[in-house]
């Protein structure tokens, strides 16, 4: 097979005074035509920089110091600032990981897809148009004609991506680099783009370096992996040989790490008692008042759900289906607008905020961002202990429990006065963790509490709270976007849709036996369905 | 940075580089900021000058002579004090038409306008920081907060201040208030939108999750994020209250006339510009340089302590 | 658009307040140190200072919007007869500064985001720190002595009617506008460089630049036109000190404006010409913000009313 990139020795490096010396070292890589090479890593692995390094985009503070980048024999390290120019959008392309703000907002899409040939061709301006809407065509963009002449904000994510593939690839490059293309986007969105760039891929022959950090990504359509850690390529191979038999000890873990879509048996206690049930909670966002007329928006219509003692519930769906607004409910950081909460036996969900201060103990909630859950200012002790001490506790008694907490959730209880900025993301979920349990709630929410970490964080943070549930007989509340999380942690499971439960049951008979359109349509969507990774063998 | 291995030591390592950076922090980067530097020494400066004004050879800047009238920079003229007796003295900046010494009326001058920018500053800071935890904060008072201070901000600041002190009379108590008046909203809605956007932060919903009351909340997670914004602003605001006094009294409407004001001496001196610009320069130069001062002093820990600020302007 | 309106209310409520709740009897400041009881009473009765606050705002309020804006103690004349005379000269200095600013300004901001860390960058970043420290009055001060008293370029005060022949009205206009425009250039220009350098950090700029654009085009096509809304904003909130600038500038070249007169007014205790002026321009710089407002969906597809 004929490569069209070759990466060879490729060293890039850090600005002084950072945690290591180069961002890249001493990668080689090649792609050839008709093949899908994905560059797996985690955060900081580098993966991003490869990749803007090839189009030459790369920021100002990193440099490349050794190496060379060849597209079709020539070294585009070497070539001049105009020549670079020319190649982009001819020979090489990238679409990046945000949709929403790759695409410049005062431009019509038509315009910003034109401004490619009108920059790298002579055609005129009919026969431009004709290749647009034929190229809108075939990202199957509904009515090209109304869509050239759109505004990006008028579009979906998934939308917005499909331009962002049109544009790329209207000249027919020879390398398309896709930068996490799919990560921003819903799960459904995700399935179509990925098969969007492989069919295109397999028609015309391009060659595509494919950045994720996602194996079900990788399972789907990569034919060659490279495993990046800390800019080190530490496994390069054949796909389906890499996911059987990783060579590599941090391949192996890092797969290990992905949940499986098999649901984990788990023993139910059917006599224990409810912790949480929710009946009819509805809320409803905006209206009319004096000074506007809005439509109003159902953020969540008629949701009922119940936890019980030790077990936990997921609720999962896409953005905008409004799960996150049901966990802010029940946590009271919002006010539901119809229908009860009952938590133990008293009625939550009504109460001013002076009787419910009393309950507040009860429900704790754990963020998705662990960089901005953690007030900066303040040591870690201090937001620990805040909670107890706002019901009476000293503050020494709550110091020792701060401490006896950080040993639960496997911190060094030494590191209990540094601040948040000392520590790793997966460190300040765990930091998190334990300022909820300082509280001895009875219910824990976890607002995607792991979307933000690290595969092999991710893992180690699900198993913590595993651990913590069984010890503890809490009732968790588990929001999610991701359906192989919700499989390993929930004895139950709630589908949402546009604000409604669409499917509320079981793990296993939700996801042996969907019965609801949307839940059978998530559940094919979701990639790498075909493998269990952690037993390097396919489902 | 990742966390690979479920190992508590392994924090140590993070936390060690992670604290250093810390250490250079705020001060490290006030000292490298050239902004920062030359502002503070300037500013320095013309606080000692003012201070010190009698001890650089600065006499009675009210002493009328009536024999040493408009005259020009470095002459030397006798001249009877308020006792009696006759001294020779060298009028460094010049003369005033009522032979007031303008080297003197100068650096006099300089407490005045300082007195005046930290005054304002502090005022509008402190009224502005009340209202503004008010309005972002309880929800109701929101909307009737903000549309008065929409209206404060419709009236052009020169002109609120001219009309304030057009019906309160001119005076040092009624000049600084008037300039107060309409910097307040600036500062509501700067604390205000602070408020706004600390309140959507994780930490502090987590703070309301584990039952931290109101005030509390306010005062320990959201209080301590407007500091450095309200410095640079309130920086800012100490500069132009300086120009607008200036202004002010420039037009005959501030401070009244027999005070040694820079706004004043240049006042006095616009009727004999052609002949003496210099009652106009040297004053303007020190009221310029003042003013430049604190605006440099102002970017820099704009630039050091809130960058988000930095972007905005 | 609608949040217009209680704003030029709120406006409105001001300038009526300030005179009503000075300390001490309105009518006594109105009519001044040497008025006489039986002056004052007749100024009493007139402005119907003995009503309810309420109804005196009534009163005044539809008076003004009437056009009865009332008369001025001072001029002997109507307080709508002096504006109307003291308008063109101030409108003349205002656009003719607007103006020069802005083709100055912006070109100036977007070169140094451009070159951002260059000397010009430097230069533009200085230049704009000194515009706004160096007070108006003594920039016009230094302009008139080395142009017109010097150099001997242009006449030294003075305002010429446009009717009176373009010449002599430019000739007496530059100065002021230059004097003018350069805290209003520092303001402009500094935005211009702040929004362009914050856009060109923007994911759309890495498309741009991906799709092999050239540095210009990257720079006019994509950062210039979404950064237009952030500086035309900083345009209409700068007009407040266009507006105080006006005051002095007019003062410093003796031109027989709207700023020249409330000063005068100020001096001579003239409360119904403070009045209006303050209101005049409090709406103009209102309704000017309006219209730029309205302007945001021309240079920005996803504003819309």
């Amino acid at each position: 097979m004929k490569s069209v990139l070759d990466i060879r020795n490729l060293t890039i490096a850090l600005p002084k005074g950072s945690d290591r010396p180069h961002a890249v070292e001493n990668v080689s890589l090649s792609v050839g035509a008709g093949e899908i090479v994905c560059l797996v890593g985690e955060s900081g692995s580098g993966k991003s920089v490869i990749a803007h390094t090839v189009m030459g985009l790369l920021a100002g503070a990193l440099k490349p110091v050794g190496g060379e980048i060849l597209l079709e024999g020539e070294d585009v390290l070497k070539v001049d600032e105009a020549r670079l120019r020319e190649l982009r959008c001819t020979r090489m392309s990238m679409i990046f990981q945000e949709p929403m703000t790759a695409l410049n907002p005062v431009m019509t899409c038509g315009d910003q897809i034109d401004e490619v040939l009108r920059t790298h061709t002579s055609i005129d301006a009919p026969t431009r148009k004709k290749k647009i809407i034929a190229i809108l065509e075939r990202v199957h963009m509904p009515d090209p004609e109304r869509l050239y002449a759109s505004y990006p904000h008028q579009l979906s994510g998934g939308q917005r991506q499909r331009i962002m593939i049109a544009m790329a690839l209207i000249l027919e490059p020879v390398l398309l680099i896709a930068d996490e293309p799919t990560t921003a986007l819903d799960v459904t969105t995700q399935a179509q783009i990925l098969e969007l760039i492989r069919d295109i891929q397999r028609e015309r022959g391009t060659g595509v370096l494919f950045i994720t950090h996602d194996f079900g990504v990788v399972s789907e359509i990569a034919d060659r992996v490279a495993v990046l850690r800390l800019g080190n390529l530490v496994e390069l191979g054949p796909t389906e040989e890499v996911l059987r038999r990783p060579q590599h000890a941090y391949s192996r873990m890092l797969i290990s790490s992905v949940p499986s879509m098999t649901p984990k048996h788990r023993d139910r206690d059917t006599a224990a008692i409810v912790v949480l049930r929710t009946d009819g909670l509805g809320k409803t966002y905006g209206g009319s008042s004096f000074f506007q007329k809005s439509r109003p928006v159902r953020a969540a219509d008629d949701v009922s759900i119940e936890v019980r003692r030790g077990e936990a519930l997921g609720i999962v769906g896409e953005s905008g289906s409004g799960k996150s607004t049901v966990a802010r409910c029940i946590a009271r950081l919002i006010d539901p607008t119809e229908g009860r909460i009952y938590l133990g036996g008293d009625e939550v969900g009504w109460l001013s905020s002076r009787v419910l201060r009393k309950h507040r103990r009860r429900i704790q909630i754990v963020f998705q961002d662990p960089y901005r859950s953690l007030n900066p200012r303040r040591t870690v002790v201090e937001s620990v202990i805040e909670g107890p001490m706002n019901y009476g506790v000293s503050r020494k008694e709550a110091t020792e429990r701060a401490k006896s907490l950080f040993e639960i959730v496997r911190l060094d209880p030494r590191a209990l006065d540094r601040y948040p900025h000392q520590f790793s993301g997966g460190q300040r979920q765990r930091i998190c963790i334990a300022r909820a349990l300082a509280m001895e709630p009875e219910l824990l929410i976890a607002d995607e509490a792991v979307s933000a970490l690290d595969v092999s964080v991710q893992a180690q943070v699900l198993q913590l709270l595993d651990d913590i549930r069984d010890k503890l007989k809490l009732a968790m509340l588990f929001i999610t976007h991701d359906l192989r999380v919700a499989a390993q942690v929930c004895e139950t499971i709630a589908v949402m849709q546009k604000g409604k439960v669409v499917e509320y049951g079981l793990v296993a008979d939700v996801f042996n036996t969907p019965k609801h359109v949307y839940t059978q349509e998530l559940l094919k969507a979701a990639p790498g369905k075909g493998w269990d990774f952690a037993a390097f063998a396919p489902a | 940075m990742t966390a690979t291995a479920d190992e508590p030591v392994e924090i140590d390592v993070a936390a060690s580089s992670a604290a250093a950076v810390k250490k250079v922090g705020l001060f490290g980067r006030l000292a490298r900021n050239q902004s920062v530097a030359i502002g503070a020494v300037l500013v320095g400066l013309m606080i000692l000058i003012g201070l010190l004004a009698p001890l650089l050879g600065a006499t009675d800047p009210t002493a009328i002579s009536p024999a040493a009238r408009n005259l020009k920079p470095g002459v030397e003229r006798n001249i009877f004090t308020p006792a009696g007796e006759q001294v020779t003295r060298t009028f460094w900046m010049g003369s005033d038409s009522l032979g007031r010494d303008i080297y003197s009326r100068v650096l006099y001058g300089a407490r005045i306008s300082l007195i005046i920018g930290v005054t304002v500053a502090a005022l509008s800071v402190a009224i502005g920081l009340v209202i503004g935890l008010i309005a972002g904060y309880i929800r109701w008072t929101d909307g009737p907060i903000m549309r008065v201070m929409d209206g404060m901000m419709a009236i052009p600041g020169i002109l609120l201040a001219i009309g304030l002190v057009s019906v309160w009379g001119a005076g040092l108590v009624t000049v600084i208030f008037a300039i107060v008046v309409p910097d307040i909203p600036r500062v509501v809605r700067l604390v205000r939108s602070v408020v706004l956007s600390i309140r959507e932060e994780p930490y502090v919903e987590a703070a309301i999750s584990v039952g931290t009351p109101v005030p509390l909340i306010m005062f320990r997670h959201i209080l301590p994020n407007t500091i450095a914004p309200l410095i640079v602003q309130g920086t800012f605001i100490c500069a132009s209250a300086m120009l607008v006094e200036a202004t002010l009294s420039f037009l005959g409407i501030g401070i009244p006339p027999d005070v040694p004001t820079w706004g004043n001496i240049m006042s006095e001196g616009r009727s004999y510009f052609r002949i003496h610009p210099h009652m106009i320069l040297f004053p303007g130069i020190f009221l310029a340089v003042t003013v430049l001062a604190v605006n440099m002093l102002g970017d820099g820990l704009r630039d050091t302590l809130d960058p988000r600020l930095s972007k905005r302007i | 658009m609608l949040a217009t309106i209680p704003v030029l209310g709120m406006v409105a409520i001001f300038v009526f307040l300030m005179l009503r709740l000075t300390p001490g009897d309105p009518a006594a400041v109105i009519a001044g140190d040497n008025a006489n009881a039986e002056q004052v009473a007749q100024i009493r009765a007139k402005l119907g200072l003995d009503e309810p606050l309420v109804s005196q705002f009534v009163i005044w309020i539809t008076k003004m919007v009437q056009g009865d804006f009332g008369e001025s103690f001072f001029f002997k004349k109507t307080v709508a007869e002096l504006i109307s005379q003291r308008i063109e000269p101030t409108l003349s200095l205002a656009l003719c500064t607007l103006v020069l600013a802005v083709a100055i300004a912006v070109p100036l901001g977007v070169l140094a985001a451009h070159r951002h860390g260059s000397w010009i960058d430097r230069f533009v970043m200085g230049f704009s720190v000194f515009g706004f420290s160096i007070p108006v009055f003594v920039v016009g001060y230094l302009l008139i002595y080395v142009f017109a008293i010097e150099l001997g370029l242009v006449p030294v005060q003075g305002y010429s009617r446009i009717a009176g022949g373009f010449g002599s009205f430019i000739e007496r206009l530059i100065l002021p506008s230059i004097t003018l425009a350069v805290i209003y250039i520092a303001l402009i220009a500094r935005i211009t460089r702040a929004s362009v350098i914050e856009i060109l950090g923007e994911d759309y700029i890495r498309t741009a630049r991906a799709k092999g654009l050239s540095n210009r085009v990257v720079l006019m096509r994509h950062a210039l036109r979404n950064a237009a809304v952030p500086i035309i904003t900083v345009i209409g909130i700068g007009i407040a000190l266009l507006i105080g600038g006006v005051v002095v500038t007019e003062s410093v070249y003796n031109i027989p404006g709207l700023g020249r007169l409330v000063v005068d007014a100020v001096l001579a205790r003239d409360y119904p010409v403070i009045q209006v002026v303050i209101l005049m321009f409090s709406f103009v710089y209102v309704l000017i913000n309006l219209v730029i407002d309205l302007a945001y969906s021309f240079f920005d597809p996803r504003i819309r009313y």
